[in-house]
């Protein structure tokens, strides 16, 4: 090996050995142990082959949290881009007060999920909550929102889009900026109206960073499940156990590490399908400048 | 963007700067109805009189129910180890993928990537054996341990590095200055504005960051104030919610007040992050 190839090993070495560790590792792990039972008090754990599949196919928490999974990221994802995109188009205007909505749009982005949460909780509280006040205000009956499985779902998605609608308006307001003014000088004499302008030409020059928000958003309706653990510990009746929550679950509260990792597997897998969906995507619809 | 194109005229102008003030109003409220019930006497937290009391009552409570000082010296800790490490790390990762050229590179680069899909926060099964092994366990390092080398911040550095012009790099080069030395002469320097975005970005995540640190921790020693916030609003605090949004808006003060103070620099260290 040449002197620049050991340099560049050496280089890479440090930060490559804890990702093998944390990520690389722990990925074949999970495959590895969802194939044995739990362990036991100091004993290997034996090989039980599909046995925890069995389980999972079997186990109606499980597939409760993945439909869930499925509704809150339709949920999400389309609401909270199309607000982002809203957001940064107003921000981005000459409207009085804009840094000061900015501000607004931004703050729930830098705040713990876990704080917001309880602020939240306190918002749908029945009897005493603002939601609540509000309702009554106008005669409406009384609510449990978050103790009623048909609205907890719905309330737990109005937090994510709400916390993350701004952080997405960012990276809009980065491609907006970047539009050459000229583009709607140009519009402008050419008569055409704002919404045809926005469709034909400020869409499609914002399709990368859609697709890149999007990825983001997939991730996240995955990944984030602080507002559960607050909020509604996956209740009532498993109404808002999420994929993540219900393997925090099992792992940690029932202590069954190995089927753990079988919904391990499946979380992984999910992500796996949207990187490759991504990727194939990205290659085909995206033309980056 | 001339005024004309970006929002109408006349009535329609009015209206949609009234929906913006809506929407913004509506986002900021949660945070206000917070900051009302933190502020004011028990009595007061749902009800909303124009002259009641102002007390620090509610804080001062919160700060005596559960060890804060503690938690905000853990998350301290947590979130400097994490950021010292990765600034590190990723320095050298990024600087070999931008300008070395070596076997199995292109191999190395796509797992470095795989990062970015399966975040440490869905391996919380198997990174907590990890942690057990290595017997490390409720300990501040094995919360920052899993996040130290980032994808993100590999890639961030990768194309900032990238972009730097190779005669700067030869020239430091024929005065006899070794890879190490041209990394933190000319390219280092050249990437600060890189640095400080990556940093406000990994600081707010880390000092937000909950699930693996609850699983992780279980005391007062190594618990960051996230676990804090939710070991004390759930055990026995039950329904004074004064005391607990006293709490929370304690624990979200460092990142908010930092926020306000330097809004610009946060909103345009998050679009830097964010452009690929």
């Amino acid at each position: 090996m040449s002197r620049a190839a050991v340099h560049g090993w050496l280089l890479l070495l440090p930060a490559f050995a804890l990702l093998a560790l944390f990520t690389h590792w722990p990925v074949l792990g999970t495959l590895w142990d969802s194939f044995h039972a739990t362990p036991r008090a100091g004993h290997a754990a034996p090989w039980v082959g599909l046995e925890n599949y069995q389980v999972m196919v079997a186990d109606e928490v499980f597939w409760r949290s993945l439909w869930n999974n499925l509704w809150y990221a339709l949920g999400t994802i389309p609401l909270s881009i199309a607000l982002a995109i809203v957001m940064a188009l107003w921000v981005n205007s000459a409207m009085a007060g804009r840094t000061w909505l900015r501000m607004a749009f931004f703050t729930p982005t830098v705040l713990p999920m876990i704080a917001v949460a309880n602020i939240w909780l306190f918002f749908f509280t029945p009897q005493y909550g603002l939601l609540e006040q509000f309702t009554t205000l106008f005669g409406m009956p009384s609510r449990n929102w978050l103790g009623n499985p048909d609205t907890a779902l719905g309330c737990v998605i109005v937090v994510a889009i709400w916390k993350e609608a701004g952080f997405f308006m960012i990276f809009y307001l980065a491609a907006l900026q970047s539009i050459p003014p000229s583009l709607a000088e140009a519009a402008a004499l050419e008569g055409a109206s704002r919404g045809y302008y926005f469709r034909r030409v400020v869409f499609p020059l914002l399709m990368p960073t859609t697709l890149f928000v999007l990825v983001n958003a997939v991730i996240n309706s995955f990944r984030l499940v602080d507002h559960i653990i607050v909020m509604t510990r996956g209740g009532p009746n498993n109404a808002t156990s999420l994929l993540l929550f219900h393997i925090y679950q099992v792992g940690f509260s029932f202590w069954d590490t190995g089927y753990a990792a079988a919904l391990t597997v499946v979380l992984l897998a999910l992500l796996a399908a949207a990187a490759i969906l991504q990727f194939a995507f990205l290659e085909r619809k995206v033309h980056y400048q | 963007m001339t005024p004309s194109a970006a929002l109408p005229q006349g009535a329609g102008r009015i209206l949609e700067t009234a929906a913006a003030w809506l929407l913004g109003f509506l986002w900021i409220l949660p945070l206000l109805y917070a900051f009302w019930t933190a502020f004011h006497p028990p009595e007061f937290s749902t009800r909303f009189e124009l002259l009641a009391p102002l007390t620090l009552a509610n804080f001062e409570r919160a700060w005596q129910a559960a060890p804060f000082a503690r938690y905000f010296l853990n998350s301290f800790l947590l979130v400097t180890m994490v950021l010292a490490a990765q600034l590190v790390l990723c320095t050298l990762a990024g600087y070999a993928f931008a300008r070395f050229e070596f076997p199995g590179k292109e191999v190395a680069f796509a797992l470095v990537l795989v990062q970015l899909m399966i975040m440490p926060d869905v391996l919380i099964v198997e990174n907590y054996r990890t942690m057990s092994r290595l017997g490390i366990l409720d300990s501040i390092p094995a919360i920052g341990l899993p996040y130290m080398a980032s994808a993100f911040g590999i890639f961030l550095l990768r194309q900032t590095f990238k972009t730097v012009p190779r005669e700067l790099d030869e020239a430091a080069r024929v005065e006899g200055a070794s890879a190490l030395q041209v990394l933190w002469k000319v390219y280092v320097p050249l990437a600060r504005p890189v640095y400080l975005a990556y940093g406000l970005v990994s600081v707010s995540y880390h000092w937000n960051n909950f699930l693996w640190p609850l699983i992780v921790t279980n005391s007062v020693g190594s618990r960051p104030v996230t676990v804090g916030l939710q070991v004390f609003s759930s055990a026995d605090q039950g329904i004074d919610w004064s005391v607990i949004t006293a709490a929370t808006l304690m624990t979200s003060a460092p990142l908010l007040v930092g926020f306000l103070l330097f809004q610009r620099q946060f909103v345009q260290s998050f679009m830097r992050a964010g452009i690929r």
